[in-house]
């Protein structure tokens, strides 16, 4: 295999058979929501641990965040007298962009890798394997939980960024700046529209989507994925692909919903 | 002979290397597994024991041939009906591959709380009874990873028979263990199988004492395979590397026999 265009032709192959064992994974995994017995428990877990396990991760990210914005804004817009703008400034970016995309990317550095490291180990140490022996379907068993999960909290982590964020412009802008209050309050109300509140909450659910499933898919299939390697090298490494490609892919999608739906 | 459980006909398997060319693990085999009997596998490592098993639990798809468990066509089944499939099988993991998140207890009474409609109090005390039998009573609490080799080898088993299956599938369950292990988990099999009287696969390395429980035995070899009706029959095997076999590994087997005979 030394021509280079049989080597094109059959890497593009191989993406191809990956991208359908992905989707495969999808499909499956959403129609373990309609199998029984559903774990309900083990949702709960998985909430607790995506969830409410980020609360502070993302506590801290969108307070700085904000008062970057608060104190950046502050800077550009004072210069042209235009301090008013601070409030619709600093909200319109962190609900419409960094809201989401932050959101979703520190969950995927935070549980997305563990989801991928565990499922990893699970298919390398054949519990996988144990579970189809005992007819239980590892999708219902071990994926559905977490990518229900991941849709419940993501978003509510998201709404969570963004309140903290607003608030973080706040103490910078008009605590630490001297900004207006009512100023930035009013920017924020006639600026944001139900319409950016949407399109984060899209985003969102759209990430959350995406992150689940990239680091879940990348686990459980660590042992078929072509340069993987093998045993708890393969683990490793995986577990590193599915955050870089789920942060890759976050970010190529919020460039497509924003083109889209903006 | 007695009626099948398992029955291979010319079943061929083969991995793709690295650059594209095929490995022939299994070359158009074909061999039967009577019930209700003890079948020893063996074989040098590679010679594609472990997925001779997965091939009968669907874990693995052959390239051609078929496979029948107790007379039915099982190499294109699906959904309901492969589930129904793995439901007979117990299987052990050659890792054990108990679930390292949960305690003994929930490994155990894993099959029994997705697979059936017990309830909580009858699973309980369907558990506690299984690992009693399996020398594990007091452990229920503890994790895989503050087990011994041998206790997860016995978790492993207690929970592969938690659904009484008529075939039990054992890879390599002694490799590692020291021998005084390795002659109870032996122990343990011959009476297990006594009392439940399914027919019990064992894929081992471990030679001279794996014959001590041998009804059956099947030799995998480059792709081919030989069956005998009995350990002992395999000494007058023809084949030049059957008579190496013999030499390397069988001259053994008495002698073992005799140290065995003891404790088995
Ligand atoms: N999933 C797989 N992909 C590619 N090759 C495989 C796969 N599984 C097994 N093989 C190859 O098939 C051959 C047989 O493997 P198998 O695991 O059945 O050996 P074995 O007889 O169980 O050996 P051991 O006694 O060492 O466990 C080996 O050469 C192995 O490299
Ligand atoms: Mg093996």
């Amino acid at each position: 295999m030394s021509n280079p265009l049989a080597r094109l032709g059959d890497t593009g192959l191989y993406i191809l058979e990956d991208l359908g064992w992905m989707t495969n994974f999808f499909f499956q995994s959403v129609l373990g929501i309609f199998k029984r017995p559903f774990r309900f428990s083990e949702l709960l877990r998985q909430i607790n641990f995506i969830g409410s396990g980020s609360i502070v991760v993302i506590f801290f990210t969108a307070l700085s965040t904000g008062m970057v914005l608060g104190l950046q804004g502050y800077y550009s817009l004072n210069r042209f007298g235009a301090d008013g703008f601070l409030g619709s400034a600093v909200s319109l970016s962190i609900i419409m962009e960094l809201g989401p995309v932050l959101t979703a990317l520190m969950v995927a550095g935070r549980a997305g890798s563990a989801m991928s490291a565990e499922l990893g180990i699970m298919r390398i140490s054949e519990q996988i394997d144990a579970l189809q022996c005992m007819a239980v379907d590892p999708y219902r068993y071990l994926i559905t939980p977490k990518f229900l999960a991941a849709l419940i909290s993501i978003p509510l982590l998201t709404a969570l960024f963004d309140v903290v964020g607003i608030f973080g412009g706040y103490l910078a802008g008009v605590s630490m700046m001297g900004v207006s209050p009512g100023a930035y309050y009013e920017g924020m109300r006639s600026s944001v529209t139900n319409h950016d509140i949407w399109l984060g909450v899209v985003k969102s659910f759209v990430f959350a989507g995406l992150v689940v499933w990239i680091c879940c898919g990348r686990g459980f299939f660590v042992q078929q994925i072509r340069g993987a390697g093998f045993g708890a090298e393969s683990v490793s490494r995986m577990t590193t692909q599915a955050v870089v490609l789920s942060s890759i892919s976050v970010l190529v999608f919020d460039y497509l919903l924003t083109a889209v739906l903006l | 002979m007695s009626e099948s459980a398992i029955e291979f006909v010319n079943i061929c398997k083969s991995f793709k290397r690295k650059d594209g060319s095929l490995q022939h693990v299994l070359n158009n085999i074909s061999f039967t597994i009577p019930a209700g009997k003890t079948t020893v596998i063996a074989g040098g490592s590679g010679q594609g024991k472990s997925v001779t098993l997965k091939l009968v639990l669907r874990l693995l798809d052959a390239d051609s041939g078929s496979i029948l468990v107790d007379g039915e066509d099982i190499t294109a089944i699906r959904g309901r009906k492969l589930n129904q499939l793995r439901t007979r099988f117990g299987v052990l993991f050659q890792s054990s591959a108990l679930f390292d998140s949960l305690t003994v207890f929930e490994n155990v009474a894993m099959p029994l709380r997705e697979r059936t409609r017990k309830s909580e109090k009858e699973i309980h005390s369907q558990v506690i009874e299984m690992l009693a039998q399996f020398d594990l009573a007091g452990h229920e609490l503890k994790y895989p990873a503050q087990l011994s080799g041998g206790m997860k080898k016995r978790v492993g088993l207690a929970r592969a028979m938690m659904l009484t299956p008529s075939i039990m599938l054992f890879d390599e369950p002694t490799t590692g263990l020291d021998p005084v292990m390795t002659g109870e988990i032996y122990h343990l099999f011959a009476r297990t199988q006594q009392q439940y009287g399914f027919t019990s696969v064992i894929v081992s390395h471990d030679i001279p004492k794996v014959f001590n429980l041998a009804d059956h035995v099947i030799l995998l070899n480059h792709g081919g395979v030989d069956a005998f009706d009995s350990p002992e029959s395999i000494q007058w095997s023809e084949k030049a590397e059957i008579q190496e076999f013999v030499k390397t590994t069988m001259g053994e087997i008495y002698q073992s026999r005799n140290v065995e005979t003891g404790t088995l």
